[in-house]
């Protein structure tokens, strides 16, 4: 068991490149224990690299990443998959196995990090499913269930090891708002009965704004702002009020810089 | 002078494309060979009911394609061989040209070429249709080495079914051959197979067998390789797998012309 005065998530000095170009520039994030933690930013701000860098799927260039005290970017492979029966995700388009049934997804993580039984395996699956109310759709493939019942069959293989940490990205992209709503409500309530960590990536305000103890304001791979959910709303910095308020960005425009972007290579 | 130096430049680049290919290819093969050998201490098991599912999927479901490819490959050399024997009046030689020809070459070529029609296109898209739906990912953090879970059980199903089907390949092949004979020469099927393998050895059969082992090899690497690559959306699936198939048999044919190159010396 960590102790709980270990915060469940240590971002420090984050730095990430896709290719020349720098996405993340020295990124410091804390995640307290059971806090819901909303990463905010419009599109291109870096929020999905980030949250790839917190779930292990891409190398920074340099910084850490620690969960759960223990440093993603140095621990063995072996550690490595021992953290992973601690974390839970559920991708934007849900990301099943098209191939398997949504009972044999939400199994997949229990077969893998578990000795269990096979019965022991699907009561525990039909249970997960019962928490996000899919019970009676155990037997369907994943391209029988609507765009909602998919984010939370999702839900429910994130949560199918009870891990402390959990990561959403973009839970209420492509649902309606009442789906996106009960989406959410089933957020807080399992925070509230599991006492886990979450970290939700989002660019829906409402959203964020309903399920978040802290935000965090991601812009062109700078953190502009960390905090509560008033906070962010009384913020008077120009680019979180133009977030707030849906405004289109409006740069000031360097006359030489222009005028050598629209002729460079020519000549 | 801006011609050929971006002549130059466009060849260099296609190298060094090529040789990061073929690296991320052996990097491929020796992981999956890896997580076969270790993997079940390293908490990254290879299921064998997995390799028996895949095993269905490429050899099982292959066979009356490869059936019905060697049976009128089979009548054909017949054809082609009584054609040209009887120039000299010895179209009864014909059996020993069929059985030589369809053991060492057609049977492993034919078999190898349609199982890469079949299974180099569905693992490219299978793979790829993964990657951008973001299940790789899925799989990952859930702790499941992808190549582990995809690749090595598919490696290893072709390499046990290829050989298989080769050796059924080589029958069906001699009976579209022997049932020729029969209708063109009046040859009774027995004499024809007692001819046939009085005359191969246990060499000849081997040197297809091997083959196919490395054909197999091919199908599954060069599959997952295209289909590991896909970046973005449906349109570089296609892309992928269309690239996976024509790679597939074109490195299939150019393997057999080197191992025939080396056995027959």
């Amino acid at each position: 068991m960590v102790s709980p005065e270990i915060p469940a998530i240590e971002i420090i000095k984050l730095v990430s490149h896709y290719g020349e170009r720098k996405i993340l520039h020295e990124i410091d994030m804390t995640v307290a224990q059971g806090e819901i933690m909303v990463i905010m930013g419009g599109s291109g701000s870096g929020k999905s690299t980030l949250l790839r860098h917190l779930l292990g799927l891409n190398r920074p260039t340099s910084g850490s990443v620690k969960l759960l005290g223990q440093d993603i970017t140095r621990i063995t492979a072996q550690e490595m998959f021992a953290l992973r029966r601690q974390m839970g995700v559920s991708f934007q388009g849900g990301a099943l196995f098209n191939s398997m049934s949504v009972a044999e997804n939400v199994a997949l993580p229990l077969r893998e990090h578990t000795e269990l039984d096979e019965n022991t395996i699907q009561i525990m699956a039909r249970m997960k499913l019962e928490v996000v109310n899919l019970n009676g759709f155990e037997d369907l493939m994943p391209s029988e269930l609507s765009g909602g019942m998919l984010k939370r069959a999702a839900l429910a293989r994130a949560i199918a090891l009870d891990p402390r940490l959990l990561f959403f990205d973009e839970p209420s992209a492509g649902l309606d708002p009442v789906a996106s709503v009960e989406l959410d409500e089933l957020i807080l309530n399992l925070q509230e009965a599991m006492g886990m960590s979450i970290v939700v990536v989002t660019h829906e305000l409402e959203s964020a704004f309903k399920i978040a103890d802290r935000i965090t304001v991601l812009d062109q791979g700078h953190i502009l702002l960390t905090g509560t959910v008033e906070e962010v709303r009384g913020s008077d910095h120009p680019r979180i009020v133009s977030l707030l308020q849906r405004q289109p960005r409006r740069e000031e425009i360097d006359g030489d810089a222009y005028l050598q972007r629209l002729t460079r290579e020519l000549a | 002078m801006r011609a050929p130096l971006a002549a130059v430049e466009w060849v260099g680049r296609q190298t060094a494309k090529f040789g990061n290919e073929v690296g991320y290819a052996s990097a491929l093969l020796f992981e999956s060979l890896y997580w076969l050998l270790l993997g079940h201490w390293r908490n990254q098991p290879v299921r064998v009911s997995a390799v028996f599912k895949e095993a269905v999927e490429v050899g099982v479901r292959a066979i009356p394609i490869v059936c019905i490819a060697c049976f009128a490959t089979g009548t054909m050399l017949a054809m082609q061989g009584i054609h040209t024997l009887k120039q000299f009046g010895a179209d009864s030689q014909v059996v020993v040209g069929i059985a030589y020809s369809v053991s060492r070459e057609f049977a492993p070529l034919i078999t190898g070429i349609f199982v890469a029609g079949r299974s180099g296109s569905a693992v490219a898209a299978r793979i790829g249709t993964m990657t951008v739906s973001q299940e790789i990912d899925a799989l990952r953090v859930i702790g499941v080495n992808p190549v582990r879970y995809l690749v090595a059980p598919l490696l290893v199903a072709l390499m046990l079914t290829m050989p298989c089907l080769t050796v059924l390949a080589n029958l069906v092949a001699m009976l579209g051959g022997a049932l020729y004979c029969l209708a063109a020469l009046g040859m009774p099927l027995e004499v024809f197979f007692d001819r046939s393998f009085a005359a191969l050895t246990t060499s000849d059969v081997l040197g297809g067998i091997y083959k196919s082992i490395a054909f197999a090899m091919l199908i599954a690497i060069i599959g997952a390789v295209n289909g590991f690559q896909v970046k973005s959306g449906a349109e570089g699936v296609g892309r992928a797998t269309t690239r996976s198939v024509v790679l597939c048999i074109v490195s299939i044919i150019l393997a057999d012309m080197l191992f025939t190159g080396f056995l027959s010396r």
